[in-house]
């Protein structure tokens, strides 16, 4: 497959007024590539990196040394900016933030009249972004009358109305309750399995990134682990140590283990722990 | 134990005699007792954050009575600025509500305002650092260097050095990693230890309500759908299932054993638990078979 993002040893830093040793490092000498077609997930406690990872794939960052390649475009070339947020769409933590107009429909149509879309085909692309996150009967609402799960699928549609190649979610589930997120995860899922959309999705919720087909962990600015869920959530030990957790079945699958039985500790979803056990306690 | 909270069908509606009128509170009772650590989940838009704010009188009821030690807190005798001062509320993402230059200062803010001596001030200031485990250097600094789990911790740490009796938060881990979870959840736990306080806090995430908390109250259309135990909470996963909220994923993977007939006795909601439970479930059968 395609790499769609490449990140050539990235490093970046925050520059302050006044230019002083105290700035840190945020990424330092990062290597990572996104494929075509991927669902990824990034992990990090608070302060980790991972959202100014996310910011440098769609250019709103740059690095300040190393190179960042979304869709062979150079991040730091200004004249490709356009070209690379046309494919790269990017929803972020509170849809309070991300909704400008006062009915559904016309805050998705938003980016299209940005980019100067006909009307008719405009039209055509909002219904079907909005019938995509299943908000289509919406459509007349008033946005800040939507629970937040109902936001954050708008803003979604906003941005999938551009029809982008990739869509990056910096934690789109951190302020919404369990259905909220459900519904999200769900659509970004979909997005994902139907439309093709490649996905980074960076969240604090361990069970959500379970779902995803690659899970990167970001600590001190560096990768510390890149692989499928069911081993990257295997390390219990180091995934704690760095202030992350794991989800509860991959959790108890770990303390049954530690305690001598012979339980598998690549075990991250409900189906495969309910199977697992039913085979230890029959 | 008494109750240290009471509400007497308490209804709140938010624009009343406008097109807008909506009643965001239903005929509220509930009792909740000295020391409790009572978690509040209800799904978005169910009326927790509208009925917490009426605890320390932010909100006028439409209709019924908040009682706070006994004392109906809008009866004409009763000052609401003592009410404010013996229930502390910290909002959602307080973080964005830090203005002070330095971390002491921000969490002076409030033993200040209540007219406490400089000594008393820097007492609660010192003290309350240290409950969330602030360094006595970053007290110093500016809150506005700070991580936003640090921030987040000063915001607290500021309605904590008022010592309120009743603490009250909303959202107070939203947006942090598991780790900071945790610690600010144990800083929460210890201040309740320390004080004899009582802490009610509104949280989406029903791990960390399983984990953490005494008492449960259910929310569900600006109503009380429940008030227990979390085994007794979470033992109505159907229910809650249904009204937009969930249980923990461990009960999830319980309830399917049961489901295929392997009954692992109590109600199971935490990993220790669960984990012990099996282990007890394996050893009964080994010695007999």
């Amino acid at each position: 497959m395609e790499n769609i993002i490449e990140i050539k040893d990235v490093t970046f830093r925050y520059q302050s007024e006044e230019e002083t040793s105290t700035s840190v490092n945020v990424l330092e000498h990062i290597n990572l590539n996104i494929k075509k077609g991927e669902f990824v997930a990034v992990l990090g406690h608070n302060g980790s990196g991972k959202s100014t990872l996310a910011k440098l794939c769609n250019a709103i960052l740059t690095p300040t040394s190393g190179v960042v390649k979304s869709y062979g475009y150079d991040t730091a070339d200004e004249d490709k900016l356009f070209d690379i947020r046309r494919k790269i769409g990017m929803v972020f933590q509170n849809p309070d933030n991300q909704l400008v107009a006062t009915v559904v429909e016309e805050d998705v149509a938003f980016g299209l009249e940005n980019i100067g879309v006909p009307t008719d085909k405009m039209r055509v692309r909002v219904d079907e972004a909005l019938k995509a996150v299943d908000m289509y009967e919406y459509r007349g609402h008033a946005p800040h009358k939507l629970s937040g799960g109902q936001k954050q699928r708008v803003a979604i549609a906003g941005i999938i109305a551009m029809k982008p190649e990739c869509i990056v979610l910096d934690e789109p589930t951190a302020m919404l309750d369990p259905r909220g997120r459900e519904e999200v995860i769900n659509t970004v899922r979909m997005l994902n399995r139907d439309f093709g959309i490649t996905i980074v999705l960076i969240t604090h919720y361990m069970e959500e990134a379970a779902q995803a087909d690659r899970i990167i962990v970001i600590d001190g600015g560096q990768v510390l682990l890149d692989g499928k869920p069911e081993d990257v959530f295997s390390k219990v030990t180091l995934l704690k140590s760095v202030g992350l957790d794991v989800p509860q079945v991959t959790e108890l699958m770990f303390i049954l283990h530690e305690q001598g039985l012979d339980t598998d500790t690549h075990i991250i979803s409900e189906d495969m722990a309910a199977e697992a056990l039913l085979k230890l306690l029959k | 134990m008494s109750t240290v909270i009471k509400t007497e069908n308490l209804t709140y509606t938010y624009g009343l005699g406008t097109p807008f009128e909506k009643t965001a509170v239903k005929d509220v009772n509930i009792e909740i007792e000295e020391g409790e650590l009572c978690g509040i989940i209800g799904h978005t838009g169910s009326g927790k954050s509208t009925l917490i704010q009426h605890l320390n009188g932010l909100i006028k009821p439409t209709s019924g009575h908040i009682y706070i030690d006994g004392l109906d807190i809008w009866d004409k005798a009763v000052k609401i600025r003592d009410i404010r001062f013996k229930v502390g509320l910290v909002f959602q993402y307080p973080e964005y509500q830090i203005f002070e230059d330095t971390v002491f200062k921000d969490i002076a803010f409030g033993p200040k305002n209540m007219g406490f001596s400089e000594d008393e001030v820097k007492r609660r200031v010192e003290e309350s650092a240290e409950i969330v485990g602030l360094k006595p250097e970053t007290l110093l600094r500016s809150p506005f260097e700070l991580s936003g789990g640090q921030k987040r911790r000063v915001a607290i740490a500021g309605v904590m050095a008022m010592e309120p009796k009743i603490l009250i938060l909303d959202e107070p881990v939203a947006g942090l990693d598991p780790k900071g979870r945790e610690k600010i959840l144990a800083q929460i736990k210890r201040y309740r230890d320390q004080k004899n306080a009582t802490v009610l806090l509104i949280s989406h995430s029903m791990e960390d309500v399983a984990r953490f908390t005494t008492k449960i109250l259910v929310m569900e259309g600006g109503g009380v759908f429940c008030y227990d135990t979390p085994p007794k909470v979470f033992g109505r996963a159907s229910e809650l299932t249904a009204m937009g909220l969930a249980v923990p994923q461990i009960t999830r993977v319980m309830n399917r054993l049961k489901a295929a007939g392997i009954e692992l006795d109590g109600d199971i909601y935490t990993v220790e638990y669960a984990a012990k439970k099996i282990n007890e479930y394996l050893l009964k059968h080994k010695s007999e078979s």
